[in-house]
Order: structure tokens, then C-alpha cells, then sequence
């Protein structure tokens, strides 16, 4: 028997990702290759934030539930198609959440009430959150205090278009707005929002 | 109507899909050919994704083995293969293939789907005088068109003739389907019912022939749909070529 070294305790060597999450794009590249297993892992680190936005924007569980489910199905079919270089994985795979969660509100909608003008039960208060399912990460605090340095119009644009999933045409009108009005506004605000959270690209 | 800077102030609700389908392809077109607007976008979709750490729930555990039952019967698509984008009317476009992944895939899967419609590549070798199928309708004695200019998103025109029971789009300079979109095109009854009348692949300029029974045909719709299409329209259409008041 040779001599036994004994492997620290501490990180592991050669660590490519700095975070304290596991490291999400290496699990995409994993599942890319067809490794199930990666992908399942990277489901459980993410399907919280992928299903409680889906919710938050859907309202309905079973609807954001399907959702969810078909954001994962095409996160798997492109996991090949993931660029680290142009975001996080994290921040890939809810875009490819909230496009579906709004493309759902808008076709159930548009099958529901094709012809009316649009008009929503749910008068676009900007308290009307389900705060009692927020989950109290640190980020979760992060992105509070930065939401809380918005102007309140900068916030109502930004949230009736992210969790409302209303056009920058609907916010101009629901806020009495002219049309380029809104649309700088929901600018401004994730402008912001950038700076204070420090994302850069 | 809108001038350039106008164009760049789009990023924020692009970033965030508080955009309509058509805005979103004229959108995509610019950011085809606008690098600052692409770094935006990427920015400002990765702070908006940020605002979901405020609102996690737990979904429910049945929901887990779905995607992964789901996930074991789907093979990962191939990397991306730079290859030149499917439509090259214009000038090369060099930025167009790093930023719409999804796009090219899309245009691919529908050319493979609907490529053998109308140009079968053997019609004519026996035949040189054989008309093909589009030819028929638009040379048809019978045949009425509707033209409609759709902006900056293109022009378009339906030739219906009852006659061969077909109708025939052509458009022009058409902008490509939105990201993990498609065209579709639709027959609508004179009782406002529509029938699929089959995908358009992503081709600026095309003629192509509808699917299905045309001659009772009221209109003919253009709607943008998930890859692959609906059984029924998920928005109101783009275009509607409206055939009852045709000469």
C-alpha cells in the first residue's frame, strides 16, 4: 500500500464558480451532454424561483405549475445553447420562464376575451403581492432595498410589465401615460435596479 | 413615426416581454444589428430575473418528477453550428446568428416540416411547362388577392382562387418570427371559425401555398404562435386579408 494523503477539508481544488450555490452553468453544460442527473440537480436549486415567479405572474397554481414545467422541458432541449459568457444560468432560465408564464396570460386571454378590450379583474394595485410566500434569502433583501429606491412610477412600470405581464402600450394606459412615457419608465427603473444589484455584463 | 433613439428606449420592455409579437420581431430585427441594445437587453433581463428571488414558492413535488420523466424522453439539441442565418436577403448580418439561438432552430424545424409543400424539386424535369401549385392559383383566371403593407414588418399578398380551391401568400421583406415563435396561417370560415392552414418558415421573401380548402375561405389570417404552431390561434392575428370584398 502506498502512503495515504488525506484530502482536505476545506474547498475543493480547482473550483470554477465563486458562488456559494452549487454551480448552476457547469450543471447546464453537464445536462447539455444528456447527463439527467445535472439537470435534476439544477431543478432543485432553481425551482423555487422558476415556480414562484411562474405563479406570481400566471396566478393560477395549476396553470403556473405547467408552466414551470414546459420552461424546464426547453431548458433541457438547449441546455447546449446556454452561454455563460452572455448571463447567468440562473437568469437564462427565468427569462425562458417569465416569456411563458406572459405568453400564458395573454393566450388564455385571448381565448377567453378575444374580442373585449383588454380588462382585468385584478385592478392593478401594486400591493396586491403575495408577500407570505416571499422567501427570505439574503438576495431576496437585496432586491427589496433596491426595489424600495425606485420611484413609485418607476415601480408600478416595472412591476405591472414583469409580474402584471402587461405590454408597455397597456402600462401607458393604465398609468394615463404617453406611449414613450412607460416605456422609459420600465427602462429607467431596471436601469437602476442594474446599478444598485451591481449586474453587469 | 419612431425616430432611432426611439428604438434603443425599447431594451427595458423588451427585456421583460412587455412587448406585443410584432413589436418584438421589429425589435429583434434591430437587435440583429445593434450590439449596445444586445448587451442592454442581456443586463436588464438578468436584473429583471432577479426580482423572482422575491417571490420563490416551493412548487409542489409532483411537479419535479414531471420534468424529469419529461426531460428522459427529449434529447438535448445539438449545439449551435455556425452556420449563416436562413434568411440573407439583405446585407450580411453578421450579429444575428449570436443572438438568436432559438430563431435559427425554430426556422430549421420548420423548413424540414414544410419544405416539400410547394417546390417539389423533381416538378418540372419531366414537365417544363408544368405549372406548380402556387403558379396555378396566382395565374388562375379566377384569382382574387389582397395585398396588405404590415409596416416595418413587411408586405404580404393572398391570392385565392375558388376555382382550384387553393390560396397563395407572397411576401415581401417579411421580418422573421419572434424568438420560439412561428407564423401561422389560417383559413377563416364566413362564420369566423379558423382552420390551421399551416406554418410559414422564417423566409423574408416566399410564396406559399395554404393548406387546406380555400374556395369558401372569408379570410386569410396571419397569427404568431409557440414553435411549431396551434390547432387554434393563441392571439389575434397580425394580418387578415380579409377575401370577401376582393375584386
Amino acid at each position: 500500500m502506498d502512503h495515504v494523503r488525506p484530502v482536505p477539508d476545506g474547498a475543493p481544488q480547482g473550483a470554477p464558480s465563486a458562488g456559494d450555490a452549487p454551480d448552476l452553468a457547469a450543471l447546464l453544460h453537464r445536462a447539455g451532454l444528456g447527463d439527467e442527473a445535472a439537470f435534476a440537480a439544477f431543478y432543485d436549486a432553481t425551482s423555487a424561483r422558476a415556480y414562484g415567479l411562474a405563479l406570481r405572474v400566471v396566478r393560477n397554481p395549476a396553470h403556473a405549475e405547467e408552466v414551470t414545467q414546459e420552461a424546464y422541458l426547453d431548458a433541457w432541449r438547449s441546455s447546449t445553447r446556454y452561454d455563460p459568457e452572455r448571463g447567468s444560468a440562473a437568469g437564462w432560465l427565468l427569462t425562458i420562464v417569465h416569456r411563458k408564464a406572459v405568453d400564458r396570460v395573454r393566450s388564455v386571454e385571448a381565448a377567453t376575451t378575444r374580442d373585449q378590450t383588454w380588462n382585468r379583474e385584478s385592478a392593478p394595485t401594486e400591493h396586491d403581492q403575495t408577500s407570505e410566500e416571499a422567501h427570505a434569502s439574503l438576495d431576496a433583501q437585496r432586491v427589496r432595498n433596491a426595489v424600495s429606491t425606485l420611484t413609485d412610477v418607476q415601480r408600478q412600470a416595472v412591476e405591472l410589465t414583469y409580474f402584471g405581464g402587461y405590454t408597455h402600450t397597456e402600462v401607458a394606459t393604465l398609468l394615463d401615460v404617453p406611449l414613450g412615457t412607460a416605456k422609459t419608465r420600465i427602462r429607467d427603473g431596471l436601469i437602476r435596479l442594474r446599478d444598485l444589484m451591481g449586474v453587469a455584463s | 413615426m419612431s425616430d432611432t433613439s426611439d428604438v434603443h428606449k425599447l431594451t427595458g420592455a423588451y427585456a421583460v416581454d412587455a412587448v406585443d409579437e410584432l413589436e418584438r420581431a421589429r425589435f429583434e430585427q434591430h437587435l440583429a444589428e445593434c450590439e449596445d441594445c444586445r448587451a442592454e437587453v442581456a443586463e436588464l433581463r438578468e436584473t429583471a430575473a432577479l426580482l423572482a428571488e422575491d417571490t420563490a414558492v416551493a412548487p409542489p413535488a409532483a411537479l419535479r418528477e414531471s420534468v424529469l420523466a419529461g426531460i428522459s424522453q427529449v434529447r438535448p439539441l445539438p449545439p449551435e453550428v455556425r452556420a449563416p442565418a436562413p434568411r440573407a436577403t439583405h446585407e450580411h448580418r453578421a450579429g444575428r446568428r449570436a443572438w438568436m439561438p432559438f430563431l435559427v432552430a425554430a426556422a430549421l424545424a420548420v423548413l424540414v416540416g414544410i419544405g416539400a409543400l410547394i417546390v417539389q424539386p423533381w416538378a418540372g424535369e419531366d414537365d417544363v411547362k408544368r405549372l406548380t401549385a402556387a403558379e396555378q392559383v396566382l395565374q388562375a383566371d379566377d384569382a382574387q388577392e389582397v395585398f396588405l403593407d404590415l409596416g416595418e414588418a413587411g408586405r404580404a399578398t393572398v391570392t385565392r382562387s375558388k376555382s382550384h380551391d387553393r390560396a397563395v401568400i407572397s411576401t415581401e421583406d417579411m421580418v422573421a418570427a419572434p424568438d420560439g415563435k412561428d407564423y401561422e396561417l389560417w383559413l377563416m370560415s364566413p362564420d369566423g371559425a379558423f382552420t390551421s392552414a399551416g406554418l410559414m418558415p422564417d423566409e423574408a421573401d416566399q410564396t406559399l401555398v395554404l393548406d387546406g380548402s380555400a374556395a369558401d375561405a372569408a379570410a386569410v389570417g396571419i397569427t404568431v404562435e409557440p414553435d411549431g404552431g396551434s390547432k387554434q390561434p393563441t392571439s389575434d392575428p397580425i394580418a387578415l386579408f380579409d377575401l370577401t370584398e376582393a375584386a
